[in-house]
């Protein structure tokens, strides 16, 4: 390898712009592809802030208990290396961003403040008023375009990734990409890649997500023998605000700030909030939840939620949503803190939150579940070992994932305010780890065979050429919208199996159907519906994987829920203490506490398990009660 | 005919919208109607024209290219002239416009497609102002400087600039092919200058904004401001920045005259 490689990094959000950072400060240079310019990436969507234990506010905080709440908060799936060495980073990355000029809320003194978030007890959460994303998001993007004026990052915006560059060995050696701009597609050689391509929100139609987080580059790297993991594990937000194109989220930060959740205590109460006095207002979270009250886990929430609207029928108006009250809080609090969600709910919903309750119901957020990726642990720490290949691969040599689009931190259930952590946090470690990769891999990939390269820019040309003369009946977009309500309809909050497996059967109709597509535009520039056409496919297997994994799995665990194989309630409150339960507890964990991974095959994604490792922590029963 | 009434009784809403296959090429407009539903925006309705492409005249054409991605007004993709006003089609909601509503491309970027336009100028305009804190590195360091809560107010503001470009479009002194940098960047150096680390490289920043395309090409026409749809005080930056140029240019004056007259002077 020369002394400076070349990189090529999948995505601009958070998770990609540190893995580029990572690779140019150490002198690498970097091809940074993003189907936007990267500061419009979805990272920027990101309100309510990031965790790391830095313990400012005299209440013990510390890694260790932030590694607790990640793990029982991901009901012990997440991997645990990982975890820890995440935990431990925080302080230093908030840190770091703090140093890169984020503009992070300030204490009287001067220092990072710092706030509640659902699944701990602690002031964990680092906050730059309600858009933190953004925050962080421009930090990073600043940091890359210092290194792009320097000549050792080059910006591919409005490329779209295709597909990989394999050799003989079955090694990633580089990229195909589409411009999407003159729709040519070119090959880019590389040491190593690394997709930090995001989540698959738009699988589900309507969701929280921006609407360009197809997922299209995890499920082609699927295609192409990648594992993917815990796919069934989809978070589903318990407040956003219903919409005709999105269900925009108003941020846990919102109860973090003294928020609260309510309906009225009588059923179909048609008066308006303000004029229901406070005994009459049934704020069931707090009820059920004394300690942690509305600030329990999402699942937690998101089910409670749907059981008073869908079960009880205590739903506002005898319909789908609930009250988020935020009006007992001065409005110059809001402004300082949340100013960025009560002026979404505003701008999109018309009524001023400072002072009517806002209307609120759970939305698809975010995928626990994605691209199998390994680490090595360092055997001292338990925290992945520096500097080594392994961390962040896939099983595909020389093809790494970080962020949102891989699978490991955050288990069967995401904190809040721990995804922009995993995302910066694999960044990170992903960079040095792709730069030992290209150290230990005798021959650099520009000295590798054209014919690699050829085969792959040809493969990627015919397909296009042929999707480009589809001129079926079946329009892709609204392929896309039948996809997200079915999706939606059976693989959210509550599961169940005859749904599940109907579920798959309606994918590979729509499978079927995508073959009839029409392409709707035979443009030579900026042509969209050819690439969605293209993404789409990649969308109905990705929607296959998290069918057929959620069909596979006969339990409840964080956002994965079965009535029908849920264990019974504990008779004492700490579960622990009825022995009974706890029995069944251990069979079920025994059984369900392994990592789903999702195979393609030309039948479909074929399943196996892997059990769980626990170095870090012993996994027990996951109550909040 | 009172267009906006008669949609309004039949439940429909009608577009009319720029087409333009590529950069540089001819133009013309293509009229849509999609049925009404409450709360919709304009994005909400491109997605709706996606899944059924046809005009009123009942041809069947290409889906609109525009570009969109947060749905939420952050993310700055989606500016566009919307009834000849730029603003955010994410956040441009229905009941509030007048119908036919027409959907122009912004005009002082090369438009790519359609409503699609290349801001590229825009990213370039950050690279010369060094927008960006001259950090030591990624590894731990230890915590920032402490910062009011009063200071952070102000520099949080500035820093919410998603690039969206309707400052640029709404300025008078912006066209196509010329240089100026534009609001948004000025303010961006404004905000890196006011950091206390940003300030040790703040002469360099507004060195970057004297010259052609600098702040001193602002015409003083305060548009930009009007139509930031993050409410950045834009004039107020400028001015900040006018001052910080004007600083540096009495120290160059100064220096040269030191320069002249200090010949055998103190070394
Ligand atoms: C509304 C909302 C609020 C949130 N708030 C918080 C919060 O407060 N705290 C928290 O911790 N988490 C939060 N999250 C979650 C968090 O924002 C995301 O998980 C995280 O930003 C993902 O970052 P990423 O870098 O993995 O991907 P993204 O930011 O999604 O970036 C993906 C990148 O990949 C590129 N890309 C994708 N496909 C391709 C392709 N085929 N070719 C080329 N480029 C491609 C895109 O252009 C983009 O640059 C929130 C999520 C949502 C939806
Ligand atoms: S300053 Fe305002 S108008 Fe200009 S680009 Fe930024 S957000 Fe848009
Ligand atoms: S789509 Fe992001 S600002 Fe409108």
């Amino acid at each position: 390898m020369a002394a400076a490689a070349r990189f090529t990094v999948v995505g601009g959000g958070l998770a990609g712009l540190m893995t580029t950072i990572k690779l140019a400060e150490a002198g690498h240079h970097v091809d940074v592809l993003s189907i936007v310019p990267v500061k419009r990436s979805h990272s920027v969507c990101a309100q309510g802030g990031i965790n790391g234990a830095v313990n400012t506010k005299g209440e013990g905080d510390h890694p260790d208990i932030h590694v607790k709440d990640t793990l029982r908060g991901g009901d012990f799936l997440a991997e645990q290396v990982s975890v820890k060495g995440m935990c431990y980073a925080a302080p230093g990355i908030i840190y770091m961003l703090d140093r890169m000029g984020v503009t992070f809320n300030r204490t009287s003194e001067g220092l990072l403040d710092f706030r509640r978030f659902g699944g701990t007890l602690h002031h964990r959460t680092a906050f730059a008023g309600a858009t933190t994303g953004q925050q962080l998001l421009y930090a990073l993007d600043e940091q890359v375009r210092r290194y792009e004026s320097e000549g050792k990052v080059t910006k591919y915006e409005y490329w779209e990734w295709l597909g990989t560059v394999k050799d003989e060995a079955g090694r990633c050696i580089g990229s195909v990409a589409l411009d999407l701009r003159t729709m040519e597609i070119r090959t880019f050689p590389a040491e190593a890649v690394c997709l930090a391509t995001g989540g698959p929100g738009i699988v589900f139609g309507r969701s929280t997500n921006s609407i360009i987080n197809t997922g299209t580059a995890a499920g082609r790297a699927y295609l192409e023998g990648a594992l993917y993991a815990n796919g069934e594990f989809i978070q589903v937000h318990p407040t956003s605000i219903p919409g005709e194109d999105k269900l925009r989220l108003m941020s846990e930060s919102v109860r973090g700030e003294g928020g609260r959740v309510w309906v009225p205590k009588k059923k179909g109460d048609t008066r308006s909030p303000r004029d229901i006095p406070d005994s009459e207002r049934w704020y069931f979270l707090e009820e059920k939840y004394p300690k942690y009250k509305n600030l329990v886990p999402r699942d937690v929430a998101t089910r409670e939620i749907f059981t008073v609207c869908r079960d009880l029928g205590m739903g506002i108006g005898g319909k789908d949503g609930v009250y988020l009250d935020v009006t007992h809080i001065p409005a110059p609090t809001l402004d300082a803190k949340i100013k960025g969600v009560m002026e979404i709910y505003e701008k999109f919903v018309g009524d001023d939150p400072r002072k009517t309750p806002m209307v609120i119901f759970p939305g698809m957020h975010y995928s626990m579940g994605g691209l199998y990726v390994t680490f090595e642990a360092d055997s001292r720490t338990l925290t992945p070992a520096e500097g080594s290949p392994k961390n962040q691969s896939t099983n595909i040599p020389g093809l790494y994932a970080a962020g949102e689009a891989d699978y490991a931190f955050h288990g069967a259930n995401r904190l809040g305010a721990n995804s922009l952590l995993s995302c910066i946090y694999s960044g990170m470690i992903g960079g040095p780890a792709m730069a030992a990769y290209a150290k230990n891999n005798a021959t650099s990939a520009e000295a590798k065979s054209d014919k690699y390269f050829a085969d792959a820019k040809k493969y990627w040309d015919d397909r296009f050429a042929t999707i480009k003369k589809m001129a079926g009946a079946e329009n892709p977009y609204q392929i896309s919208k039948e996809l997200g309500e079915l999706m939606t309809e059976n693989c959210t909050v509550v599961r169940y199996n005859d749904r599940l497996k109907k579920t798959v059967e309606k994918i590979r109709e729509l499978k079927g159907r995508w073959k009839d597509c029409n392409v709707l535009d035979t443009g030579s520039v900026a042509n969209r519906s050819l690439s969605f056409t293209n993404q789409l496919w990649n969308m109905l297997e990705l929607g296959e994987v998290i069918a057929t994994s959620a069909l596979l799995r006969d339990e409840s665990r964080g956002a994965h829920y079965k009535p029908d194989f849920s264990l019974p309630e504990p008779k004492s409150k700490d579960p622990t203490q009825d022995p009974e339960w706890m029995a069944l507890w251990k069979k079920r964990h025994e059984k369900w506490a392994k990592t789903t991974i999702a195979k393609h095959s030309e039948e479909g994604p074929k399943i196996s398990y892997e059990d769980i490792s626990t170095p870090v922590l012993e996994p027990e029963p996951r109550w909040y009660a | 005919m009172d267009t906006a009434q008669a949609s309004a009784t039949t439940k429909t809403v009608t577009f009319r919208i720029w087409r333009q296959d590529g950069p540089g090429g001819e133009g013309h407009y293509d009229e849509f109607r999609i049925p009404y539903s409450k709360g919709a925006n304009v994005v909400s309705c491109l997605m709706e024209i996606q899944r059924n492409p046809v005009t009123v005249q009942g041809k069947k054409v290409a889906p609109v290219v525009w570009d969109a991605a947060c749905l939420e007004e952050v993310c700055g993709s989606c500016a566009m002239n919307i009834n000849g006003r730029v603003r955010m089609a994410c956040s441009a909601l229905i009941d509030k416009l007048e119908q036919p509503i027409t959907l122009e491309p912004m005009r002082k970027f090369p438009v790519v497609r359609d409503l699609a336009v290349n801001r590229d100028r825009m990213f370039e305009a950050l690279k010369r102002v060094k927008g960006w804190i001259p950090v030591d590195g990624t590894h731990n360091l230890g915590p920032g400087p402490r910062q009011s809560p009063k200071d952070q107010a102000t520099m949080y503001v500035l820093s919410t600039c998603i690039t969206c470009g309707s400052c640029l479009e709404a300025c008078p002194q912006v066209t196509l092919d010329n240089a100026f940098v534009g609001a948004a960047a000025i303010s961006q150096a404004r905000l890196f200058n006011m950091h206390p680390t940003g300030e040790m490289n703040a002469e360099e920043r507004t060195r970057a904004l004297m010259g052609p395309g600098g702040v001193q090409d602002c015409g003083k026409a305060q548009n930009c401001v009007k139509v930031c749809p993050k409410e950045i005080p834009l004039v107020t930056s400028i001015a900040a920045m006018n001052r910080e140029v004007s600083k540096v240019l009495i120290k160059d004056i100064f220096f040269k005259e030191e320069e002249k007259k200090g010949h055998g002077g103190p070394g």
